[in-house]
This record gives structure tokens, sequence and C-alpha cells, in this order.
């Protein structure tokens, strides 16, 4: 156990600055950015010059860059992400607001991938080279290069459009009154599209992964040893091939995170999901900075949380991994 | 032109030279065989394709030709792909040499920022960026390298790593280079190969990422985007989805002979490798 923690506390060490980083440099765009907030609130509400001015002292942005990059800190070390222009409500309970949303699409989208990918990579990979392990493969490939809202409009034509099977958009049905295990049906069904189209593009990535690391633990002695012995060959690829070529797959589950993240803003667009990644979308349509880089900065947060989560799993999938920080 | 024939050894590696080929052709003659602005009215709104033989794919929504559209969006497509791989490439080798010949603070700090980019879902650094600066072509290329350098730093600094230790850098030193000198004139070129090695993915990358650009509507709006039209085509996808489908097509086959073409590179040196 202190080896997990030993692990956990340098990465969270290091977190602390790369999330610093990140703050600063959404400071520095939102600098970038015309206008300022009482600019934009100007324009909702109207005012002179001389309320300008009383707004912009009152919240400290006649100040110089340097005290107001402390104050932005100040605040979001209270959790204060500070307040949407196009909603008029303080941004962190937008986001709270949304994020379930698109976790839940993240996840099933992942789980799909994942199963699915890392399934038909065993596939594969247990025959390299054969007809069914090069079909895959270029298969893969030609998935890998579908642009993901693409692949969602195409699923919208199929399964909403001409089959009538699967509604269009949105997350669930409007007013329907639905409750508990109905309802959660209901969402399933919503949602099958959106994952669909998320998970099926990143399926690609770790089935080629999967089948790489396959052929690559093939020619290693300790398969050879497990063929002399004799046993038998479903045994030899799952439990000796296919389970060595799993851990990588693991650590890009973290690494896949953040483009994930990316991915679900075109998504959910496409399919009217009210999520995060929509948000962002509505904070471009609406010119609204800082909500834009609330988005952000949670979903920075979102990515070490994965990555921290994904390298604890490691560690206690491999036992080689930290056991010689925790010794020393 | 003797590596030639060892590109051209397998069939996915011809089959995606073919697309390029075809692609830097229809790019290339775009301004010849549709001269004019491919965004004017050419014929009655929403024709389907092979209607008119002078019209072939169709016209979308606003009576616009659909197959100069495309000709004009695989301008735009090859355009800001290449110009932002070059870029992340370039600042990718500057950066992750610097960081790893200084060693050190340099380092350290060159990493934790590559780290923080690496942090940020790189499409929503892109979204953001564009959103704040402006759509306009040199915008979007910049988003678009802003969030796809970290790859090639982090090869690039794990390759100067080792160069850094070889006898010749040591020579460099003996003879009085400045640090900079040798850094940049010794071990970046010879550093340079598995960071090329890279740039079909980040072409790829940055085209699917142009696409969503424009598909979310931040793309140069006086240019034909194949995401712009795949957006515009959405509009009226129950009665025309074929305005969708075909710039989509043409963005899949892009992007596959991206990768079909680099693993086709990818493969043939690493052959000669083995061979030499």
């Amino acid at each position: 156990m202190t080896r997990a923690l030993v692990l956990l506390r340098r990465r969270l060490v290091g977190s602390v600055f790369v999330l610093l980083i990140v703050v600063i440099g959404s400071f520095l765009l939102l600098e970038a950015a015309p206008g300022d907030a009482v600019d934009a609130y100007i324009v909702s509400t109207g005012g002179d010059a001389g309320m300008i001015e009383l707004l912009r002292h009152r919240w400290g942005l006649d100040q110089s860059e340097l005290t107001r990059l402390a104050n932005y800190l100040w605040a979001l070390l209270h959790l204060d992400l500070g307040q949407s222009v196009t909603f008029s409500r303080p941004i962190r309970e937008i986001i709270l607001e949304r994020l379930p949303t698109t976790l839940i699409l993240m996840g099933s989208a992942t789980a799909l991938s994942f199963g699915l990918g890392s399934a038909l990579g065993i596939y594969a990979g247990a025959r390299p080279g054969s007809f069914r392990d090069r079909f895959l493969s270029i298969g893969s490939l030609a998935l890998y290069a579908v642009p993901g809202f693409w692949l969602g409009l195409v699923l919208i034509v199929v399964f909403a459009v001409d089959l009538r099977w699967l509604p269009i958009g949105g997350i669930e049905t409007i007013a329907s009154g639905k409750t508990g295990f109905s309802r959660a049906a209901d969402i399933a069904v919503h949602l099958a599209l959106p994952v669909s189209a998320l998970g099926f593009i990143y399926l690609a990535l770790y089935l080629r992964m999967m089948r790489a690391g396959m052929a690559e633990a093939w020619r290693q002695d300790f398969v050879l040893a497990a063929r002399a012995r004799g046993l038998p060959r479903q045994r030899i690829v799952l439990a000796h091939v296919a389970r060595n070529a799993l851990l990588p797959l693991v650590t890009m589950l973290g690494l896949q995170s953040a483009q994930m993240l990316g991915g679900s803003v075109v998504i959910e667009s496409v399919f009217a999901v009210p999520g995060l990644g929509r948000l962002a979308q509505e904070a471009v349509a609406g010119r609204d900075t800082p909500l834009l880089l609330g988005i952000i900065l949670v979903s920075s947060v979102l990515v070490i949380v994965i990555n921290l989560a994904v390298d604890l799993a490691y560690a206690f999938l491999d036992p080689r991994v930290g056991a010689g920080e925790a010794s020393a | 032109m003797k590596r030639l024939p060892h590109l051209f050894r397998s069939p996915e590696a011809i089959a995606g030279a073919l697309i390029l080929a075809l692609l830097a052709a229809m790019a290339l003659a775009a301004p010849l065989l549709f001269p004019g602005d491919p965004q004017a009215i050419a014929g009655p709104a929403l024709l389907p394709p092979f209607q008119d033989w002078s019209l072939p794919l169709g016209t979308d929504r606003l009576g616009r030709d659909v197959l100069a559209e495309l000709f004009h969006g695989a301008r735009t497509s090859l355009a800001v792909g290449l110009a932002a791989a070059a870029a992340a490439l370039l600042i990718g080798a500057l950066v992750g040499t610097l960081a790893g010949f200084a060693g050190g603070l340099v380092d350290e700090v060159l990493m934790r920022i590559t780290d923080a980019f690496q942090t940020v879902p790189s499409f929503l650094l892109a979204l953001a960026f564009v959103s704040i600066v402006g759509p306009s072509l040199g915008v979007v290329v910049a988003a678009i390298a802003l969030s796809a350098w970290t790859g090639p730093a982090r090869v690039a600094r794990a390759e100067v790593l080792s160069i850094r230790e070889r006898d010749y850098v040591a020579g460099a030193r003996v003879i009085g280079m400045h640090p900079l000198e040798i850094a940049f004139r010794e071990v970046l070129p010879n550093a340079l190969p598995p960071v090329l090695a890279l740039s079909s993915v980040i072409v790829a990358a940055a085209i699917l990422t142009e696409a969503a650009l424009s598909f979310l509507g931040l793309g140069d709006p006086n240019r034909v985007t194949w995401g712009g039209m795949i957006a515009e085509g959405r509009t009226v996808l129950r009665t025309a989805p074929f305005l969708s489908i075909v710039p989509g097509v043409a963005l899949v086959l892009t992007v596959l002979g991206v990768y079909l073409a680099g693993e086709g590179v990818v493969e043939s040196t690493a052959m000669r490798r083995s061979l030499s």
C-alpha cells in the first residue's frame, strides 16, 4: 500500500504545477480576449462611463495584471469560477449541472471502445498475419480516419431518420414524467447513438494497440515456454499473450481521456446532448470567454484525476511499478 | 529515387499514395477547373447528384456547386493539415531539443509546460484559441499547431537525451562550439527521424481537427471547408443527406490516405534499417 501512496504523492505534486500552468495560461487567454467582464455586463444592462469606471474598480479590473492574476488564483482556490455572461449565473453551478451527463457519455463510450476494441484486438492478435488480422487492421485504420461528428450524422441518417429505431438527439424524452428505471432506460436509448459515435472512433486505437502488443508478446520466451509445456492454444492466447499486451492499454485509458473530452464537444453538439461539450459550444457561440475557460479548467482537473486513478490501477495491476521508490 | 520501390512494396502504401496524389491533383486543379468563387450560386437549390451534367454532384441548400466546393475544400484541408503539422513538428522539435539538451531547470520547466498542454483537452484548447482570436486560416493553423506540438516535443527530447552523450557532441564541445549551435546544428538534425515518423499521424489529426472546428462554425468564413459543408448539409439532413455524406467521405478518404502512406513510409524505413 505504501507503494501506491508514494506514487500518489509524487503525482499529486506534479499535478499541482501542471494545474498552475493551465490556470496562468487560461488567465492569459482571458486577458487576450477583447473586452472584459464589465463590457459584457454593460451590454446586457446598459450604463454610462461613470458606471463602467465604478464597476471596474469594484471588480478589481483597474488593478495591475499581477494583482488580477492573484485575485483570479485566490477565487479559484475558493472554487469560484466567476460569473457566466450568457447565463447570468455562477459558472461553477452551470458546469456541475452539465458534468454528470458528459461523465456518463464518456464512461459508456470508454467502456465500449475499450471492451470491444481489446476483444477484437485479441481476436486479430491471436493469429498475427492471418486474413482476419489484416482485415481488422485495415478496417480499424479506416474507422480511425472517420471524423466523430460525421459518423454521428451518418448514424442519425440510418438509425433515426431512415429506420426510426432511435431518437435523433437530446438526453431524454421531454416532459415524459418518467422516473426510476423507465427514466434510466429512456436516457440509455437517447445515449445509444452518441455513445456509439464517440466509442467507435477510439475502438480502433485499442484494437491496434492490443494487436501490436500481442504480436510482440508472441515472440517472447515465456510464450515459447508455454507452448513447449503443451498448454492449449486458447489458454496461451488469453492467459499469456493477451494478458501481457493488456497493460499498455490501461495507460492509454488515461491518456485518451483528454482526447475523449475534446471529442465529446462535437458529438454532444451533433446529438444535442446537454453536457459539458455542448456547453463549450454554447460558450463559443455566446462569446462567453470566462465560461469557456471554466470548462477548460474543470476538464483539465478531470483529466488529472482520471490519470491519477489510472496510475493507481496500473500500480495495482503491475507490482513492478513504484516498487523501487517505496523501498528506497 | 532508389527509395521509391521500397515505398511501394505493400498494397496499402500504394493505395495511400494514390489517394494523396489524387487529392493533391484536386487541390491544385481546383482554380483551373472551377475558376471563380466556389461559394457563388451556380444553379437551382438542392439539386440531387447525377441529374445535371454541368453540376455532377448537384447543388446545396443555396444552389452552390457541390463538386466545385469539394475541390476547393480539398485545398483548405490539405493546406491547413500540412501547415499545422509542419508548425507542430517545428515547435515540438525546438522545445524537445532545448529541454533535452539543456537539462536541469530549463528541462523541468519546459516539460511541465508540455504536461500542461497535454492535460488540457487539445480540441477545447483549439476551440478557445480560435473563438478568442477570431476565425481565419492562419489562426486555425496556429490553434491546431498549439494543440499538437507536445507529442513531437516528447519524442525529440527522448532522442536528444541519448544523442547528447555521443562522441561527436563531446567533440563539438571541445572545439568550443556554442551550446545552442551544438543543440541546433549537431543534435537536432540527428534527432529528427523519429520525430518526422509522427508526421502522418499529426497531419491526419490536424485535418480532422480543422474539419471539426469548421463544423462548429469556427473555420475561415471566406473559404470552403469540408467540415463547413457537412455543417451546411446538416440543416437539410432529412431531405438531402448526400450534402453531408459526400464531403464526409472525402474527409475519411483523405485521412485514410495519409495514414496508409505514413505506414508505408515507416515500414520501408524500418525495412531499410534492418537490411543495412
